[in-house]
């Protein structure tokens, strides 16, 4: 078992546990290019680590809870997380630790270093994992090296690679990772050079950015840009960019900063520099005997080679190659503090103001040609929103997830969701809502006479100022909560809500004091890095705000276009001799009439067909909520069975959605199909402090209302028919 | 294939790929534990064993017809936290019929064909477990139940 190995050292049979990239620089090395010292940390490494820790069957245990095919993204998210923080908490074994330790300090004293990773496998003619693995700049310091390494290969278990790895069906249980740690080479220009074009193979591109290669690759730093005849070398075009920040190193790591108004009106590289560029990847090409994607740095005048990889076969689009998609769902804090501004600024107050407009026009007073020409407009004003929603709201989400890599990397805790406590110090709008809801319940519990009234069946005749809130409610809420546009039965329906709160003990959501915590995790940064990572915070808890207010938001909309359909609908019932064109009345209609909410129905029971009873006892899950709660079952498949919903009862579900929080405080537990710490559902019942256990697969089919469930917050498992409770 | 399909499958799967399962039995109030060669009916009602009847087994059996059985796939590796399933059959043991006999002696012949002679001896008890209800276990933590029509 050789554990860490000199790139100079590096033989033929030693590939598959160095990988590509140590392999490549190591043949560089001997070609005589120009490369930085490096080491490798072989991929037995990984596996002694992995092994003698017992991390190998705790990775191997999260990501078989669920079959790996059936993982959505938010879950596979969250397996990373819990994965990453497994890493992150356990230490090197010592005898592991010394062996690496003692080349790295003879070998780099206190020198930087890059720690990249070079994972058997990863940079094949067929798949890049270019990007979806991580790679940290400018460390210094053997321990601070070991930690990095540690954090590379946890990268192997990322949302983005693991997403990947699904996709090229390779056995994650097969996963390695070996890591190429290279003396840091401070450039002051470098870039990429792809010696041939993805998109037109007879040519070359040349991309370079002033400092470090990071912010090129991460794409928050638009590089100049070359395109070149691939035989000649003959410059074609140069693009160049607004050149306004680069990305320099730091004590620990690299910033991205302004760039020096000195500096920006000049290109990165020459003529004779873009000419070297182009030579040295041109020898690369046939050194290796196929093009190749290289990064390159300048240092006082002389060009390194930081790492050479082949370029994939053909373009994502031809090969179903969703790479980029997949580290597109990972955005960087600088694209995200722009995003903050576009929703919080422009797209919110937009949405609002739009909903407001709609509401305020009198539709009855329209004639049917108007109404049409209404129902058309607010057909693609709800439209355009529920774009905005996929192309600006949901990325956004990102906020929260990146918060809590942050925090988990300073403060290493125990439960990887700590962070969560504090982004909920926010204010919700679902639980706006149902705060207001809990002071009318409350209402009903002290006024013997108000519940009677509701009982009877007629609001109105309530005190006049109970009733205001009640239609104040139903106007602002009732669409989310009865999926029809406010009205007297949601009135009805509401009134039925609250008299089964009234009855329940009163609901509250739990509060913490946050102060300490925050303070515990702001004391890991100083100065600006503390600001930083203060607006972070707060980038994050917008994040995680929104990502149950946007439904609510879109809600508004929806709800006043199906005021004009249903005014249409009515029309068209009482009177059939209508003017105008009734016929392209009726297609505007069915054009325009959405579907009510029905989530996924439960798949037709096998059971039909055989005759095996299959009860479950005891389903696994992923603990969302810690607690244990107990009672029975309601399963939810379509919105009326919220309606029946009483206190006490488990909510069983596809997930919850935003439309189902009113009964939330009412639940003794909750259970759902889909999974994700920070979907809807699990944010909901965290604030209330409700036993929550999501990403169950056969949740919908196998548990039948009625059922006595025990939800175990704790372990995330579902038990039947016992109450482990008591 | 729906989970219900599914499942039934993931069971026949396990029961087919082994050959040996723990025998729980019960006499005079003590528990019993024994490795017994099994095999299934293709319709899963039935796990067919054979002892002879000088065993202790068969003498609980006699005295105390309700036993269990357990079938796994673990491999004595640390991955059978996640990857082992095991499935505990509940139900009541009685003798196969002369009648039942032929029919029930294929699969367990084709299973352990070395075990022809010894469940062909007259000492040897050829033996079924009608189950009742089989307690699937994956994943570390899932349990489903599945009762067998009476």
């Amino acid at each position: 078992m050789t554990l860490i190995l000199p790139i100079e050292r590096i033989r033929d049979e030693d590939r598959p546990k160095v990988g590509g990239k140590a392999y490549s620089l190591a043949s560089l090395w001997k070609a005589g290019f120009n490369v930085p010292t490096a080491l490798c940390v072989t991929s037995d490494a990984y596996d002694d680590y992995a092994t003698s820790t017992g991390i190998r069957e705790r990775i191997l245990m999260e990501i078989h809870r669920k079959a790996f095919a059936d993982m959505r993204w938010e879950e596979m998210w969250d397996a990373s997380l819990r994965i990453r923080n497994m890493f992150l908490t356990t230490p090197m074994p010592k005898p592991l630790k010394d062996t690496l330790g003692d080349m790295i300090a003879k070998c780099f004293a206190e020198n930087t270093v890059a720690v990249r990773s070079s994972a058997p496998g990863e940079d094949s003619a067929k798949a890049s994992f270019a990007g979806l693995h991580d790679s940290y700049v400018n460390v210094r310091g053997t321990d601070a090296i070991l930690e990095n390494v540690r954090k590379v290969w946890a990268s192997l278990w990322s949302d983005a690679a693991l997403l990947y790895r699904r996709e090229l069906g390779l056995d994650p249980e097969k996963s390695t990772m070996a890591v190429v740690i290279q003396e840091m080479v401070l450039g002051d220009r470098s870039g990429v050079a792809f010696c041939r074009s993805p998109m037109d193979p007879s040519q070359a591109v040349i991309e370079s950015v002033y400092g470090l290669n990071q912010g090129l690759v991460d794409g928050t730093v638009e590089p100049d840009r070359w395109i070149l005849e691939r035989i000649s070398g003959n410059i074609l075009s140069h693009m160049q960019p607004d050149r306004d920040r680069w990305v320099t190193p730091t004590v620990d790591g690299a910033t991205l900063e302004d760039l020096p108004p000195e500096m920006a009106p000049h290109s990165p590289l020459n003529g004779e520099d873009v000419e070297a560029v182009y030579r040295a990847a041109m020898a690369l090409e046939k050194h290796f005997g196929s093009p190749q994607d290289v990064e390159w740095t300048f240092r006082e005048g002389g060009l390194y080679l930081l790492q050479s990889r082949p370029i994939t076969t053909g373009t994502g689009a031809e090969t179903g190659d969703d790479r980029s998609w997949y580290l597109s769902l990972s955005r960087s804090f600088d694209n995200l503090r722009v995003l903050r501004q576009k929703i919080e600024k422009d797209l919110i107050p937009a949405i609002l103001r739009e909903a407001s407009d709609l509401k305020s026009i009198a539709l009855e007073a329209l004639s049917p040609d108007e109404l049409s020409h209404e129902i058309e407009r607010r057909s693609l004003v709800h439209k355009k929103w529920v774009e905005t929603y996929w192309r600006d709201f949901i990325p956004f989400a990102h906020g929260a997830r990146l918060f809590g890599q942050v925090y988990n990397d300073a403060v290493r805790p125990s439960d990887p969701y700590e962070f969560m406590s504090l982004l909920a110090a926010t204010e919700m709008e679902s639980l706006k809502r149902n705060r207001l809801l809990e002071d009318m319940a409350s209402e009903i519990r002290e006024s013997l006479e108000l519940r009677q009234v509701l009982e009877s069946g007629d609001p109105a005749d309530a005190d006049p100022s109970f009733l205001k809130r009640l239609d104040d409610f139903v106007s602002n809420y009732g669409q989310v909560i009865c999926q029809a546009p406010p009205s007297a039965e949601c009135r009805v329906h509401v009134c039925g809500i609250l008299l089964r709160m009234a009855a329940a003990r009163p609901t509250a959501t739990v509060r913490k004091d946050i102060s300490a915590l925050t303070e515990k995790f702001l004391s890991h940064f100083e100065g600006k890095k503390r600001d930083e990572t203060m607006e972070m915070l707060n980038l994050a808890r917008a994040s995680y705000r929104l990502r149950d207010d946007d439904n609510i938001y879109l809600g508004r909309i929806e709800s006043e276009l199906d005021k004009a359909v249903a005014l249409a609908e009515a029309r068209l019932l009482v009177d059939p001799g209508m003017e105008g064109d009734r016929g392209s009345y009726e297609e505007l209609l069915s054009r325009v009439k959405k579907k009510a909410y029905v989530p996924q129905s439960a798949e037709s029971s096998a059971t039909e067909n055989t005759d095996f009873d299959i009860r479950p006892r005891q389903l696994t899950g992923q603990p969302a909520g810690p607690g244990l709660g107990e009672g029975p079952a309601r399963v939810v498949s379509k919105a009326s069975d919220l309606t029946e919903f009483q206190s006490g009862e488990v909510l069983v579900c596809e997930a919850v959605d935003p439309a189902m929080t009113f009964v939330v405080p009412l639940c003794a537990g909750i259970v759902e199909r889909r999974g994700g710490m920070l979907i809807h559902g699990a944010i909901i019942a965290r604030e209330y402090g409700l036993p929550c256990v999501t990403r169950v697969p056969d949740a919908t089919s196998l548990i039948k209302a009625g059922d006595r469930v025990t939800v175990d917050g704790y372990l995330g498992i579902v038990i039947f028919g016992l109450d482990a409770t008591r | 294939m729906n989970d219900r399909e599914g499942l039934i499958l993931e069971l026949t799967h396990l029961l087919n790929s082994q050959r040996l399962a723990v025998l729980s039995t019960h006499g005079a109030g003590k528990p019993y534990a024994s490795l017994v060669s099994f095999a299934a009916t293709p319709d899963l009602m039935q796990l067919l064993f054979a002892t002879t009847r000088s065993t202790r087994k068969y003498a609980n059996l006699t005295s105390e017809s309700r036993a269990a059985m357990l079938v796994d796939n673990r491999s004595n590796e640390e991955s059978d936290i996640h990857s082992a399933m095991a499935v505990t059959a509940t139900g009541v043991v009685g003798e196969i019929s002369d009648i039942e006999r032929v029919e029930a002696l294929t699969p367990y012949l084709e299973r352990h064909p070395y075990l022809k002679d010894f469940v062909n001896s007259p000492s040897c008890a050829f033996l079924k477990l009608t189950v009742e209800t089989y307690y699937l276990v994956r994943r570390f933590q899932n349990v489903v139940e599945i009762h067998m029509p009476s």
